[in-house]
């Protein structure tokens, strides 16, 4: 048969299911293309697809570390089945005796006592862990450079960023090293990516996936999604990822939308898209507003109807954003003190040993955030940044509620660039955050979002994204497959791909030809 | 706007050693980033209530019921440095 990674994942479990297609063979071709990957998308890679599974004590597939043995649901539709399917996974989802480092080297080396829901979920129906991607460091990022596993290269250019955090996890996917592979989004870490590399990024409803055992960064903003080459693909995981709340996260609230299927829809009629014209000024470059403005007016062509709203405290979503994250990782990353786990460094005394740890095993943009989220946090400051703050993600929240009485969906540009050089920001923090200045607000909101590829813009990826109201994804699923069949892009990033003399971060680019 | 005094104090609450040679970066790079934050200064939001989380939390007790937990052998299998049954630190005076 035809090479089975040129396929989706849908149609790779429908041959599995079929006999068409046997699960090892299927795991051998990705472990393959996945061990010549030229893109640094990997950090670890399983040998097999029982590696994971295997390195798990007493057979138990996700140890709770504290509380009930957890069961969980898997859809009972064969359709939805992922036995077989061979899933990447981001650094940050710990699992049982696997590398997981978060991609910082204070955690090089550690192999965490449990496995992440989201990834024990996909394990209990069946699907294999292929191996942990590459991200930035406790995912603070834009452009997976800030890892010490060293920058990721875009598969469409190598001498460009692929987008972060969950940078690995879109350029694998990319690149065809992987059918699907989890990421996770706290203010964009997966549409961004996605966007950027020319794939589809899923950002679930804020509760609706645990977030048990993935290594935290913002708390109240962190979300586990998917990495897809098509939406159905997306649709696919996003069904196992779901289900009743976890037991063992406190925020988890459980599935409280529509039943999640394979999404089929092929037309629009009387769907109202609302596009903010107050996010939509400055700052995007003329070849992503174009094809936008395109996507819209395929949208139309298919029987949407366009309607202009306002997301009037959008627009301040950065600034709130950048301070409620880092005030919330400043508290997250208290943890990582040298002392449970992770690397130490040398110290006479107990209170050198933290200071001295959390110096040498912090990259620069984590200690940045950590300095910037604490200094939020401080007596004299709090009301002035952290409280402020709190209260402009209130009218954020406000503001997608009164939209969403005008319109179903809410469309715009994923990112307000396509992919830029490797190192050209990493001088300017405040270029490098506003990258995601369209994707943070929905993340304030903790509203779903997909980003779908609706072009090129001088031979590189452009992304639409499309969000909803809390649990509206199945809605958003089907605007966003019906839209992706009509725009028709080709994923496939050309073979001839441009390519760099090495990362910044010191990846190995070395030769041409894509790997796709 | 923030500086080099300040910096000092925000890293020692966040238990992070700068080097000297890192503390005028550091003040340099936060001042910048917090000038563009200053920007929700100048939105009026009296009266508005802060949004913590947009789900509310699950609170109260679970039943206390046994089950099965870490086990010590795996709570300091990763510990960097370990002895009988603890985590070994070096004394909090030198």
């Amino acid at each position: 048969m035809t090479d089975p990674t040129t396929l989706s994942a849908v149609d790779q479990v429908a041959a599995l299911r079929a006999g068409d297609l046997d699960a090892a063979g299927l795991f051998a071709a990705y472990r393959e293309r996945a061990a010549a990957d030229d893109t640094n998308s990997f950090t670890w890679l399983a040998d097999g697809p029982d590696d994971a599974a295997a390195a798990v004590p007493d057979g138990a597939r996700a140890r709770s570390v504290d509380g009930p043995e957890p069961t969980f649901d898997v859809p009972a539709d064969d359709a939805l089945s992922v036995r077989g399917l061979p899933v990447a996974v981001k650094d940050l989802f710990c699992v049982t005796g696997v590398p997981t480092a978060s991609c910082s080297e204070l955690l090089r080396g550690y192999r965490p006592p449990h496995t992440a829901t989201a990834v024990a979920r996909l394990q209990a129906g069946g699907a294999t862990v292929l191996g942990k991607t590459n991200q930035d460091e406790f995912a603070m990022g834009s452009s997976n450079e800030n890892s010490a596993f060293g920058a990721v290269l875009n598969p469409w250019d190598r001498t460009r960023v692929p987008g972060g955090s969950s940078g690995g996890s879109a350029a694998a996917v990319a690149a065809g090293l992987a059918p699907v592979a989890l990421g996770t989004d706290t203010g964009g870490s997966v549409r961004q990516p996605a966007a950027l590399c020319g794939v589809v990024g899923l950002k679930p409803t804020y509760g609706s996936v645990s977030r048990f055992g993935m290594i935290a960064f913002a708390s109240s903003l962190d979300q586990a999604g998917v990495l897809a080459r098509d939406v159905r693909d997306a649709a696919l995981v996003l069904a196992h990822l779901t289900g009743a709340a976890d037991p063992r996260d406190s925020t988890s609230i459980g599935w409280q939308g529509d039943a999640l299927g394979l999404p089929s829809a092929d037309r629009l009629d009387g769907l109202r898209i609302g596009v903010p014209t107050d996010l939509l000024g400055e700052g995007i470059d003329p070849g992503v507003r174009a094809s936008f403005d395109a996507a819209l007016r395929t949208a139309e062509e298919l029987g949407a109807s366009i309607v202009e709203i306002t997301l009037p405290h959008a627009r301040h979503a950065l600034a709130a954003y950048y301070v409620i994250a880092p005030a919330e990782a400043s508290s997250n990353l208290a943890r990582f003190d040298g002392v449970r786990y992770g690397n130490r460094a040398a110290a006479d005394d107990l209170v050198s040993l933290y200071t001295r740890t959390r110096h040498d095993g912090f990259g620069p943009e984590v200690r940045r955030r950590i300095m910037l989220g604490t200094f939020a946090l401080s007596a004299g400051y709090y009301d002035a940044y952290y409280g402020r703050a709190q209260q402009v993600r209130t009218k954020v929240v406000e503001d997608f509620a009164t939209a969403h009485e005008q319109v179903d969906l809410i469309a715009t540009p994923t990112s307000p660039t396509v992919a830029w050089g490797l190192g050209e920001r990493t001088d300017d923090p405040w270029a490098m955050y506003r990258a995601d200045v369209m994707t943070l607000p929905q993340s304030l909101a903790g509203v779903p979002a997909i980003s779908i590829p609706c072009g090129l813009d001088d031979g590189l990826p452009v992304g639409l994204q499309l969000s909803g109201p809390a649990f509206g994804e199945p809605r958003i699923l089907d605007a966003a497959h019906a839209l992706e069949r009509a725009i028709g892009f080709d994923g496939t990033p050309p073979r001839s791909g441009r390519t760099g003399e090495g990362g910044a971060g010191g990846a190995d680019a070395t030769s041409g030809g894509g790997a796709a | 706007m923030i500086d080099r005094d300040t910096v000092r104090h925000v890293a020692a609450l966040s238990r992070l050693e700068l080097h000297d040679d890192e503390v005028e970066p550091m003040a340099r790079e936060l001042s910048a980033v917090l000038g563009h934050i200053e920007t929700i200064a100048e939105l009026d939001l009296d009266g508005v209530a802060p949004t913590t989380d947009v789900v509310v939390a699950r609170s109260g007790l679970r039943p206390d019921e046994p089950h099965v937990s870490l086990t010590r052998d795996a709570a300091v299998d990763q510990a960097p440095d370990a002895s009988d049954d603890g985590f070994r630190v070096p004394s909090p005076q030198a």
